[in-house]
């Protein structure tokens, strides 16, 4: 079905368009509620966050005036790639916050004093580690999914974003949620749900941006000019839509008052459990892997100039993907007062979630087949391919975990954490960092990068980084499972608690220089995009066939 | 109730998806669609380096 | 902005119901049963909504991110059941909005905690735990000893707990704050009226320090009531075996 614009817009934005009446109405409408809210709140947080948002709401205001009477041209004709770039720079500092944070907690749990202050409680584990899960999954991967959607999605259906200011909107909106998410964190707001822990004001925000998100992206569908909806798009749709299910589900809450930070969660006990852990791995399922399988349907083949493997197997991946993940939360609640149908159930079909794992992950593969030499002259390649690499290790390792038998070793250890840091720094890090690298060159119109080489040392670095922190979680995590379970010669526990703890020291301090490693190779890449953004070429690698384009 | 339940999830259930699954499995397979298909998987290597969407 | 033709584009919109109709069933046909088939949570004998005081302290709790340290929930296996106590049966945190079950054991399970140690230990404990315990890497919360408990909101609290279904009662409400005092006054007036509505409920000062309701007071009150409200020497596990 073709979809050809009624002929292509170049409208000046004399009389405002309908997004910015529509914004400016909802950013007016906010800043009086915030208004209100910032004058009656019944506690601390709540006062802090709702100056935060009225800040932010003014600030807006601001921006969309100037961006009005500048007489800003909206070029339909055009792609809209500001909102890319800025999420591509939005990507790179959460990450590099964010693996910072996850240094320092790996450090407090090798040393715990490191950043305590007797009266000043925001940076205590409890607060920092929340605060370390969300800046890395949805600070660095939010902004890196929303900025290649908004890239994949124009590029393949050939249609500049729907909604002309809607996806600066949604851009901004999205890291406003991420900064009251964060501070919130630091003042002991929270629900207390793992990986969906911020306040029931935050997740309305996020509820309304996420909703603005999906129409951005349906709406730029609907004018494609090219007849099949590429499929990287459909995983891109199904995070998109599916996030929105969960989100609203599991949030679900009813505030003290309307002007304090604290809810009490809809549901309680054992329904509550399952509710989160069905949010929980499909946080997994949806967020970390559909969207990054996105990106590597998308950006494996551009990159290497060929297309995908297999555009059939694609497709079953697809479906039989999303369809199974959605079933796999409760093996997080294994022997536990989880019914045992609930937990059997969960566990089945995360055994069978391997198929369809394995099957994308040889369909990114195999997209090298007859070229497998560019692994080993392009770095930003090699990066992807290692990145499936990883997928294909940590989604055998977690139906593994899913039984029963290996959970009841595996589960509350550090075995878990390993399992989860393979396919985070791994799968999800490495497949964005090849994604950037990507599109810095292409989105600031640059013939190369500043330097191959500090991506090869952003690449070993890394990698180092990465081994020895699953490996130092593999050996502590499976040590302290089976020390809790040993028993002595007289039939009593061999261990107590905390001489188990005490066994943990030196595998916790090779996580933590793990974790420094890949923190070093994040801020080498900083470096390299940036002077790739400025239109650096390394003296010793201009190349005369590739001139560098001059800086500005 | 949970036998109910358990019951309908074993027979109608497993047939349903089992359908649902073979649905996939046509349009995929389907030669009809072959040719789209083709198309379509060339669209990441043919969408131009220009900015005009 | 808006494509007067074609609003609704017929794959887009084909893809999205999919999607929606694919990812929907899973969730109704796990969670839903959990609400309404009577075997989800047991029959037992003695879980009571927390008293005030006990739920201030499982908000600091919550707030200092106990849970992603401390899980409390005891799998019925053998080493666990003899370090930690009777397996965790669903009843027990069936008034906990939200559950506190973790995923990870930093520090050891918390589900049957109560009881085992002495109020001042915790209060060492939570000052500097490698004051007892010299190897632990948990952090120190000397704060909560000298920070008071905000007590104003409690009633509020108790009366959203019964909007998501704790059964507190009009009388409970009523006297949130006074009971809240009266847990940590062994000679108060409100002494017999507190334990009429909070059956079993521990009442003294926690914290060794009568002058001010602090919330070492109120985490120590919850601590202490952990794990004990079922009483397992009447408990049969046949009789709702699964």
């Amino acid at each position: 079905m073709q979809h050809n614009e009624t002929g292509h817009r170049p409208a000046a934005a004399s009389g405002a368009g309908v997004d910015t009446t529509f914004i400016g109405a909802f950013l007016v409408i906010g800043t009086v509620l915030a208004l209100i809210v910032a004058s009656k709140a019944v506690d601390t947080p709540m006062q802090v966050h709702a100056l935060i948002f009225l800040i932010a709401f003014v600030l807006g205001i601001i921006a969309l005036g100037a961006h009005h009477f500048g007489g800003a041209m909206h070029d339909e004709s055009k792609y809209e790639f500001g909102v890319v770039k800025a999420g591509v720079t939005a990507s790179m500092f959460w990450g590099i916050a964010g693996f910072l944070v996850g240094v320092i907690i790996a450090l407090q749990l090798a040393f715990p004093n490191i950043l305590y202050f007797d009266h000043l409680p925001f940076l205590n584990f409890g607060r920092l580690r929340p605060l370390h899960t969300s800046a890395v999954i949805f600070a660095f991967g939010g902004n890196v999914l929303i900025a290649t959607s908004f890239y994949v999605v124009q590029r393949t259906t050939r249609a500049r974003l729907w909604g002309g200011l809607a996806s600066w909107f949604v851009f901004w909106g999205y890291n406003l949620f991420i900064v009251v998410a964060a501070t919130g964190y630091l003042m002991g707001v929270t629900e207390s749900r793992e990986y969906a822990e911020p306040e029931w004001y935050a997740d309305l925000w996020l509820t309304i941006v996420w909703v603005v998100y999906l129409l951005v992206f349906l709406g730029t569908l609907w004018k494609r000019k090219e007849p099949h909806i590429y499929v990287a798009n459909w995983f891109y749709l199904a995070f998109i839509i599916t996030i929105a299910m969960l989100h609203i589900v599991n949030n679900l809450s009813v505030p003290v008052s309307l002007v304090g930070s604290k809810s009490y969660s809809l549901f309680a006990g054992v329904q509550d459990a399952l509710t989160q852990w069905w949010y929980g791995h499909n946080a997994v399922g949806f967020f970390l892997t559909a969207g990054f399988l996105a990106i590597m349907y998308y950006f494996i083949p551009k990159r290497a100039e060929r297309p995908v493997y297999s555009y059939r197997l694609s497709i079953v991946h697809f479906w039989a993907l999303i369809f199974l993940y959605i079933w796999a939360g409760p093996h997080h609640l294994h022997y536990t007062a989880l019914p045992e149908w609930a937990q059997t159930l969960g566990m089945t079909f995360s055994i069978m979630l391997w198929m369809p794992s394995w099957g994308g992950a040889i369909n990114g593969l195999m997209t090298l087949s007859g070229a497998w030499d560019k692994i080993r002259t392009d770095p930003v390649i090699r990066m992807m391919i290692v990145s499936v690499a990883f997928y294909a290790m940590s989604t055998f390792e977690g139906p593994m975990m899913s039984i029963r038998a290996v959970n009841s070793l595996s589960h509350y250890t550090d075995w878990t954490i390993g399992h989860v840091h393979s396919g985070a720094l791994g799968w999800v890090g490495y497949i964005s960092f090849g994604a950037l690298y990507c599109l810095v060159p292409w989105l600031w119109k640059r013939k190369q990068l500043y330097s191959n080489a500090l991506v090869e040392w952003h690449f070993w670095i890394s990698t180092i980084g990465i081994v020895l922190y699953i490996t130092a979680m593999w050996v502590s995590g499976i040590m302290q499972g089976l020390m809790w379970r040993a028993y002595n010669e007289f039939g009593f526990l061999e261990f107590s608690f905390v001489e188990t703890v005490e066994a943990m020291h030196p595998y916790y301090i090779i996580r933590a220089l793990g974790g420094l490693l890949f923190l070093i190779g994040a801020i080498l890449m900083a470096y390299n995009l940036w002077r790739t953004a400025r239109g650096d070429v390394r003296q010793k690698e201009l190349s005369g066939a590739l001139a560098p384009a001059p800086a500005e | 109730m949970y036998e109910k339940l358990a019951h309908v999830a074993q027979t109608w259930g497993l047939a349903l998806f089992i359908i649902a699954f073979v649905l996939v499995l046509i349009y995929t397979f389907n030669p009809a669609n072959r040719k789209k298909f083709d198309e379509a998987k060339r669209i990441p290597l043919e969408d131009g380096d220009d900015d005009n969407g | 902005m808006f494509d007067k033709h074609e609003i609704l584009e017929k794959n887009s919109l084909l893809l999205t119901v999919g999607i929606l109709i694919t990812v929907a069933i899973g969730g109704i046909v796990e969670i839903a049963p959990l609400f309404y088939l009577e075997s989800t949570i047991e029959k037992v004998e003695g879980v009571r909504p927390y008293s005030p005081l006990e739920l201030a302290g499982r908000n600091v709790y919550v707030r200092e991110g106990c849970y992603v340290c401390h899980s409390q929930q005891v799998r019925p296996l053998r080493d666990e059941v003899e370090r930690y106590g009777h397996y965790s049966l669903a009843a027990e945190s069936m008034y906990d909005h939200p559950f506190q079950w973790g995923s990870k054991r930093s520090g050891p399970d918390l589900a049957r905690v109560g009881g085992k140690y002495s109020d001042e230990w915790h209060r060492q404990h939570l000052i500097n735990p490698r004051n007892l315990v010299p190897e632990s890497i948990m952090p120190p919360y000397a704060m909560l000893d000298s920070t008071p408990l905000n007590t104003h909101q409690i009633a509020a609290d108790l009366k959203t707990n019964r909007v998501v279904g704790v059964p507190y009662t009009d009388e409970m409400i009523e006297n949130a704050e006074a009971d809240l005092a009266a847990q940590v006054d062994p000679f108060s007036a409100n002494y017999d009226a507190f334990i009429a509505r909070y059956p079993g409920a521990q009442v003294r000062d926690f914290d060794g320090n009568p002058r001010v309701i602090t919330e070492m007071d109120a985490i120590i009150a919850y601590l202490q009531v952990l794990g004990t409200m079922v009483d397992f020497t009447t408990y049969e596990p046949e009789a709702d075996y699964r």
